[in-house]
């Protein structure tokens, strides 16, 4: 097989979950593993004569979404009956949009490991999802749960910009941090808020028609995205080079296996035979709505990186990991901000915060160590208040009760003494107590400094400010 | 355009139907008859209407995220063919004898 002969070319339609709390076209709830078919009411169950009506934060999510994908909202949409038959999908059509989408033309910015690339943003649409089909709880039936059906999802469709399966999970994890950013989703492949299927090609390099494509669906990670790409490129390219022909087929990929199956022959759009929903009218999206939608777009994940750059003056790796969650980011600038420390504040909250965190369990907004007590550790550090070593045992005192740094400090004795009399008091008793190593030291042996800094600290119980310490040992060197 | 045979056994493909061939030539028939009389509806000139003049109102209505469910008349059981441990239970699909969990398109 000569991979190298063909070119991969990917599009990927990503569905995902919208953050309400009722479904798409009735007010059943959104909830996440509760008992099958309790969040169901005539209208997701298409009893007879049940109408949609829907649902006005799905639309206020759905178009924050795509304006922040770069995508001209449009201000007339319609839904459309998107017809097929299976068990969980109880009306025998999913509404969708079809003809007249919410937006269209957006487009991604993802670093691609040696630069920069747009890819674009086909449509964002809305829909609402399908039940669950669980095929293998019961010997020879299948069991449903509709709880999730009715449930609003945007599907977004990319271009078929993307040449690598590492360019395609570039623009996922992109695209799945500007969705975090504009909290629109919770985005977890795990409980199905984020389904991605693969649109996949091989063609001759230099070739500019596209090749025959196939689907891929059922991949649970983006890496499982990435492997099940590799994959089918593979499997095209073998067929190719033997040729033969690129059948357009839907594949369901395999994890355990870490190869693909045939699910079905692919339809065309017309077998799905869309038509308006008659029990929807067009949604029409007024200025001023989109006026508030616009101004309800927070900052994204790439003006973050740009303004921590020039702002905080951090590096690429550190700013890397402060923005890659919003939470997580948005509590590092308040440390920094109200330290006047940014370098500190983000080696605590890379450091002992996201140890502590991790180890609670608790998510960062209930985190009991809010970042205005973090921030003013900090200060109490930068001001020579407290040691280094000090603020590590407030932290975690801190992270136990919830009390404010200069309490557990003042409380546990640990405010640093600046004082020069009493330093030099410890001083005096420690060069007495270690006459040998004084002599050396006040011979010009400098190495010791260190060490002598180590027993005065001893001595003070850890409340000498080690600056000071420093500073007066080597004016004592000095005049010896 | 005229729909053929193939048309409607692919359609009724689709939507799961069983189609007994003797109903072929009438159901080909009674379509082309529906499609006869859109063509007809298509002479009339719409240019100058809107395509919403029907529209009482300039946008779906649109109802708060915090309204609860509708509430069940009847409650599942006394609908579902069959339901067990509050699934709704249906014969095995064929394109599923080696069983997994999955949704379609």
């Amino acid at each position: 097989m000569t991979q190298g002969k063909y070119e991969m070319v990917v599009g990927l339609e990503v569905h995902v979950q919208l953050k309400t709390r009722s479904k798409a076209f009735c007010g059943c709830s959104t909830r996440f593993g509760d008992p099958p078919n309790t969040n169901t009411c005539p209208i997701c169950l298409a009893l007879p004569g049940a109408l949609p009506v829907l649902n006005e934060k799905a639309v206020e999510l759905a178009a924050r979404a795509a304006l922040a994908l770069g995508c001209t909202l449009h201000p007339v949409s319609v839904f459309a009956r998107k017809n097929y038959f299976y068990p969980d999908l109880p009306k025998g059509y999913q509404i969708s949009q079809f003809d007249k989408p919410l937006a269209t033309a957006g487009s991604v910015k993802v670093d691609v490991g040696d630069g920069e690339k747009s890819i674009g943003v086909t449509r964002v649409h809305m829909e609402e999802d399908a039940g669950k089909s669980l095929h293998d709880r019961y010997p020879s039936a299948t069991a449903i749960d509709l709880n999730r059906a009715g449930v609003p999802l945007i599907e977004i469709v990319s271009e078929p910009d993307m040449r690598s399966s590492k360019e395609a999970g570039a623009y996922l994890r992109t695209l799945r941090q500007i969705l975090q950013y504009l909290a629109v989703s919770d985005v977890s492949m795990e409980e199905g808020s984020l389904r991605v299927d693969a649109n996949v090609s091989a063609r001759p390099v230099g070739q500019k028609e596209l090749g025959t494509k196939t689907e891929m669906k059922n991949m649970n990670s983006f890496s499982g995205v990435e492997r099940a790409l590799e994959y089918e490129f593979a499997r095209q390219c073998a067929l190719l080079d033997r040729g033969e022909q690129v059948s357009q087929q839907t594949l369901l990929w395999d994890a355990a296996k870490g190869e693909a199956r045939v699910s079905r022959t692919k339809e065309g759009s017309h077998d799905y035979r869309y038509f308006p929903e008659p029990d929807l009218l067009p949604l029409v999206l007024h200025s001023e709505w989109l006026a508030g939608i616009k101004a309800s777009v927070p900052e994204l994940p790439a003006d973050r990186k740009k303004r921590f750059t020039d702002e905080y003056k951090l590096g690429n790796e550190d700013i890397e990991k402060l923005t890659a969650l919003p939470l997580l980011s948005d509590y590092f600038e308040a440390a920094a901000r109200i330290s006047g420390e940014p370098k500190g504040a983000a080696n605590w909250v890379m450091g002992d915060v996201q140890a502590a965190i991790n180890a609670s369990g608790v998510p960062i907004s209930e985190f009991r160590v809010r970042p205005a007590d973090l921030g003013q550790l900090i200060k109490l550090v930068a001001d020579g208040l407290v040691s280094r070593s000090a603020a590590k045992v407030i932290f975690g005192q801190m992270v136990e009760t919830g009390k404010p740094a200069a309490q557990i400090a003042h409380d546990l004795s640990l405010v640093q003494v600046g004082d020069d009399g009493a330093i030099t008091g410890w001083i005096d008793e420690v060069l007495a107590e270690h006459p040998e190593e004084a002599k050396r030291y006040l011979a010009g042996e400098k190495k010791l400094q260190g060490v002598l800094v180590g027993f005065v600290m001893k001595k003070s119980a850890g409340k000498a400010d080690p600056k000071r310490v420093n500073q007066l040992l080597t004016s004592r060197a000095g005049a010896g | 355009m005229a729909v053929t045979q193939a048309d409607v056994i692919h359609v009724a493909e689709l939507a799961r139907l069983a189609l007994p061939a003797e109903r072929l030539d009438h159901l080909v028939s009674e379509l082309n008859g529906i499609l006869a009389h859109m063509d007809v509806l298509e002479k009339t000139d719409t240019s100058a209407i809107d395509s919403n003049v029907s529209v009482p109102v300039d946008s779906t209505p649109l109802r708060s995220d915090s309204s609860g469910p509708l509430p069940m008349l009847t409650s599942r059981e006394s609908f579902a063919p069959s339901i067990r441990d509050g699934f709704f239970i249906v014969p095995r699909l064929a394109t599923h004898e080696d069983a997994a969990a999955d949704t379609a398109p």
